[in-house]
């Protein structure tokens, strides 16, 4: 498919015909006065490693916690393995999840890692892995447990299966906070800049995880700083600028032949 | 002492403690509700707390005592006789439990505010993240998260909430200080009675705080030693 071709598809990936994951239309998200996104489309394919980068206020974090409705969309269409989420005006005129039990079900299987890894402090890093398949999936304890263990082994964390997230360094915490979300057998991972409260010397260990597992076929969309990062694991990239796609195609065509004024000026500036 | 006083002392000093625990867990159940009506509710259910709130540590507790204990025993018997049942007896130890109870419930409504707000709210977002539903997240996250800045000011409200129960005295209800008064009243041996209530008292605070400390020492089990960080 050639990247010209790539660009003109909407849906911007190449048809294999896997079953499309997540699929975001025309997106529109408001904080009162100020419209963060103005009509944002998005698809990412099972298979598919989704890049979202942006400057600063572009709106590309705020796109990622719309796919689960962590902020809930002003206007637009989400869907989430062929599954629309279904929305509705709340009483003061916001847009709300029609369906709190269906929200949760698709919440349940979207693995997020945000920014601040965000563990839960009184849990160890075991009790953080089991805590919602045994608590939300309904996965029996031993089950889990064991599951867990071979998740902080993969993580590089075994040893650490019974510290609390407060003793470990921000690396570690992000790679069991990985593992969290790998715990509930996710659909699709959803990436929130993962590696942007690291110190620099940290970066590594937590994108040498992420590399491995968009390696192996995992599903994901991922909001991220790091181009080089981008360009080696995505199937797909998306520069969002002030709240709408600029550019969008294949990581060759918008790192190495980018079109838009904008992108160029960005890369060269975070290049 | 006289035979038999240091029965009823401590007879009245269970009361006490019973009084102390009903209303403290009232209290609990009130402030949890209240802080997150506080927090969470809309616009008229925090109106209504920011009333009961304000009005219930604005006056003095011995006069919400006599209030609800009287008032409180007249309406209901008022409402009683209206709907055509006969008058009935309110039990000391529930009104108690209750006036207290709901004296309670506003400091904890605000110490438990205050709590829930100090919780990194990261945390509350993962469970929200990963399809937690309300009751899940309170209580496998929220609970245990605010606890650990919620049990220094919910551990002041128990120890006064044991002295509190000296309160009811003045409405009849015998713990250790109406015990107390009638067993020196009738021995005249005052100073020996009142250091025994004292010590009731003390022994009672100390124990707590030993209970308390422990509760306390687990629940910051996730939390590096503050020493570390001077």
């Amino acid at each position: 498919m050639s990247a010209a071709a790539a660009a003109a598809d909407q849906s911007g990936e190449a048809q294999n015909g896997a079953a499309e994951a997540i699929h975001v239309e025309n997106l529109h998200k408001k904080f009162g006065q100020l419209h963060v996104l103005k009509g944002v489309s998005l698809s990412a394919r099972d298979g598919e490693v989704v890049a979202i980068i942006g400057g600063s206020g572009s709106g590309k974090s705020t796109l990622l916690r719309c796919i689960n409705c962590l902020e809930n969309p002003t206007s637009g269409i989400i869907r989430v393995n062929g599954e629309e989420i279904k929305l509705k005006a709340d009483s003061h005129g916001h847009t709300v999840p029609a369906d709190r039990r269906q929200i949760e079900r698709i919440r349940s299987r979207l693995g997020m890692v945000f920014q601040n890894f965000n563990l839960w402090s009184h849990m160890t890093l075991i009790e953080n892995v089991i805590e919602v398949p045994v608590h939300v999936l309904g996965v029996k304890r031993d089950d889990a447990i064991a599951q867990a263990e071979k998740l902080l082994t993969r993580v590089g964390l075994a040893e650490k299966r019974d510290v609390y997230p407060a003793f470990l360094s921000g690396g570690q915490q992000q790679r069991a906070a990985i593992a969290r979300a790998l715990a509930i057998n996710p659909r699709v991972m959803l990436f929130d800049e993962p590696t942007s409260a690291l110190d620099p010397e940290l970066v590594g260990e937590v994108l040498k995880v992420i590399g491995d597992l968009a390696r192996e076929g995992r599903t994901m969309v991922l909001v991220t700083h790091e181009m080089k990062f981008a360009r080696e694991v995505a199937t797909h990239v998306v520069y969002l600028y002030n709240g709408l796609v600029e550019e969008e195609g294949p990581p060759e065509q918008l790192f190495g032949a980018p079109k838009s004024e904008r992108l160029k000026q960005f890369l060269r500036n975070v290049g | 002492m006289a035979p038999g006083w240091g029965g009823t002392l401590l007879v009245g000093l269970l009361h006490s403690i019973e009084i102390a625990i009903g209303a403290t867990c009232l209290g609990l159940m009130i402030g949890t509700a209240g802080a997150f009506g506080k927090l969470y509710g809309g616009p008229v259910t925090r109106d209504l707390l920011a009333v009961y709130t304000t009005v219930v540590r604005a006056v003095p507790e011995l006069v919400l005592i006599l209030l609800l204990y009287y008032a409180g025993t007249d309406l209901i018997n008022q409402v009683l006789t209206a709907i055509g049942y006969s008058r009935v007896d309110i039990s000391g130890l529930a009104a108690g439990i209750f006036v207290l109870g709901f004296v309670q419930g506003a400091y904890s409504t605000e110490v438990i505010r205050g709590a829930i707000l100090a919780i990194p709210q990261g945390q509350i977002e993962a469970a929200r993240a990963y399809g937690m539903s309300p009751g899940l997240m309170l209580r496998r996250i929220t609970v245990p998260a605010m606890l650990p800045f919620a049990l220094p000011g919910l551990a002041n409200l128990w120890l006064i909430a044991t002295k509190d129960t000296a309160l009811l005295a003045v409405v009849g209800f015998f713990e250790l200080t109406l015990a107390t008064r009638q067993a020196a009243g009738v021995t005249k041996a005052y100073l020996l009675f009142y250091l025994a209530a004292g010590a009731l008292y003390l022994a009672l605070s100390l124990f707590s705080n030993l209970i308390i400390g422990r509760v306390e020492a687990w629940s910051r089990r996730g939390m590096p030693s503050v020493r570390e960080a001077r």
